[in-house]
């Protein structure tokens, strides 16, 4: 059962990540990590118009943290804020296609816990300029 | 050098003791690397503990019926043999604790709360596990004392001598420092630091949670005040473990914790303590624990603890030598070639795998190994430059052939990831 873990996906995600890198401009950033396990990563986003428009990732971590992130920064590209913040363990999961069983399941979520951390902040900032406006 | 036992062990007839050792994992024989964790249970300790619970259970101290003197005489005894096993003085010196890390905490907070004042310096050194380096960390903090380490060498095998000499010159009021590392393996000479650091007036405690499971330990040889350990390393339950104290160190210490057993006498305006060591033992206790461990330590002295640690560095050796001839893999710790400073912990690292991955693939394979920090993070990031390593240990039942089953399941890593 573990080795279905490390399907051919995950581990060409884990060698060659999508959207790897800092981006300097973005609109929102987070960063995050597992404490136990030294999974660490930072994810970027540019938005416009509500819609995230690029989506990047840095860190290091685990094969199945990696893979996360990159995956997730291919997904979300496109999507609204609304539809992030309606994203949860089966939408990743279904991203991912894989199942990470208990023991990794904080693995295969720091990416998305930590994009919608991102996410949070920004609206909030966004509020405060509203606020600001009056 | 180390004396040689006379004859090994016999680790087929020692597994048939432990009855976890013939289960599955993930449907493969459990391979248990992760000893330095915590250890399996022999049958023995299981059936102590039960046959407590089903034919004497009762509260301990001041029974006056007949369970409640054999359980008394069961819990006493097992610090008698715990004293015996270590070389204390006698059972006055054995004081139960939760774990060594409690044990630990214990020192920092009586003894240290009494004895650190603005200023001073506490020793420690850059291998320790969290459990002997954030007590003393916060002690600094509430005193405002100054935390001090002493230094790995050049290879980040072994603590640097001259760093020990150059730190003990600031006159600590205290050196805590671990006698094995639970990362690098390392056997420390905690004999000749007990002597210099007294030299300079320090008080001395150490870590003793991965060398009492696997050694001969003789507190008086090392000269230490203080030595911690923990009963689940060394065969015994969860929930117990041990600080040992010089009796005179003890004595003059006032209790961490208040209640029941731990007075003499209560009047309205003063208290007397008790006798040591239940002065540091209040309320009940871990009853049960303190008799499974007794039969622990029955078990090893049975085995010996001499022919253990031969045993543990044959197959440390052998498996550093099988693993040497893997490629892109990196091992720590003292080489194969040092064996009389090194216990059996091998951390290692493959290249471009993240040891989570690599302890995953091992556990399809049945083996239990650990992935992580260690809680000795300072010395996996900032000194070994890893994020976290992977690591197997090694105890009285693992058999040669489990070394080489780890290597296999390396090379699966390797074939899975695609190195090399």
């Amino acid at each position: 059962m573990a080795l279905d873990m490390y399907a051919e996906e995950i581990v060409s995600h884990y060698e060659h990540p999508h959207n790897a890198g800092v981006m300097a401009d973005a609109s929102a950033s987070f960063h995050n990590y597992n404490a136990s396990c030294g999974d660490d990563v930072t994810m970027y986003l540019k938005i416009e118009k509500r819609k995230v428009v690029e989506a990047k990732f840095k860190g290091v971590g685990c094969a199945i943290s990696m893979a996360s992130a990159s995956m997730l920064t291919d997904f979300v590209k496109g999507k609204s804020l609304k539809e992030i913040e309606g994203m949860n363990v089966r939408t990743i999961i279904g991203i991912i296609g894989i199942d990470p069983g208990p023991a990794r399941l904080k693995c295969a979520t720091l990416a998305l816990r930590t994009l919608k951390e991102a996410v949070f902040v920004y609206e909030h900032k966004e509020a405060d300029k509203d606020t600001k406006s009056l | 050098m180390e004396k040689e036992p006379k004859a090994g062990i016999d680790v087929e007839r020692i597994r048939q003791d432990f009855p976890i050792l013939g289960t599955t994992m993930n449907g493969k024989p459990l391979v248990y690397l992760d000893n330095a964790a915590t250890s399996q249970k022999p049958k023995r300790v299981i059936d102590a503990i039960s046959e407590y619970y089903t034919s004497y259970n009762a509260n301990i101290h001041r029974g006056i019926y007949a369970i409640a003197v054999e359980a008394t005489d069961a819990y006493v005894d097992s610090k008698a043999k715990l004293a015996k096993l270590i070389n204390a003085k006698g059972m006055q010196e054995i004081v139960y604790t939760r774990n060594t890390t409690e044990a630990i905490n214990l020192v920092a907070l009586s003894w240290g709360n009494a004895n650190i004042k603005r200023g001073d310096h506490i020793l420690i050194t850059q291998m320790e596990h969290h459990s002997n380096l954030v007590p003393w960390m916060l002690l600094a903090r509430r005193k405002n004392a100054v935390l001090d380490y002493v230094r790995l060498d050049e290879s980040n095998t072994k603590l640097d001598m001259q760093s020990l000499k150059e730190q003990l010159e600031k006159d600590p009021k205290i050196m805590a420092v671990t006698h094995v590392s639970n990362v690098l393996g390392t056997i420390n000479d905690v004999k000749r630091m007990t002597k210099e650091a007294h030299a300079h007036g320090a008080v001395v405690l150490v870590d003793g949670a991965q060398s009492a499971p696997h050694m001969p330990i003789d507190v008086q040889d090392i000269g230490c005040d203080f030595f911690a350990l923990s009963a689940h390393k060394m065969l015994g339950p969860t929930g117990i473990g041990a600080l040992y104290g010089r009796y005179d160190m003890l004595d003059r210490m006032d209790p961490l914790f208040s209640g029941g057993d731990m007075i003499k006498s209560v009047t309205f305006d003063d208290v007397t303590w008790n006798d040591l060591p239940w002065k540091f033992e209040a309320g009940t206790p871990d009853i049960a624990g303190g008799i499974g461990f007794g039969a622990a330590i029955d078990y090893l002295n049975g085995i010996g603890m001499e022919r253990i640690r031969a045993h543990e560095k044959k197959i440390t050796k052998y498996a550093l030598e099988r693993l040497e001839e893997v490629k892109h893999l990196k091992t720590y710790g003292p080489g194969k070639d040092e064996m009389d400073s090194r216990g059996g912990v091998i951390a290692f690292a493959i290249d471009k795998v993240h040891p989570h991955d690599v302890s995953q693939i091992f556990d399809s394979e049945g083996i239990a190994i650990r992935a992580g920090h260690h809680c000795a993070m300072p010395l996996v990031t900032q000194l070994l430059g890893e994020s976290a390593v992977s690591r197997m240990s090694f105890y009285l039942y693992n058999r040669m052939q489990e070394a080489d089953k780890a290597v296999q399941a390396i090379e699966l890593v390797k074939k899975t990831f695609g190195v090399g």
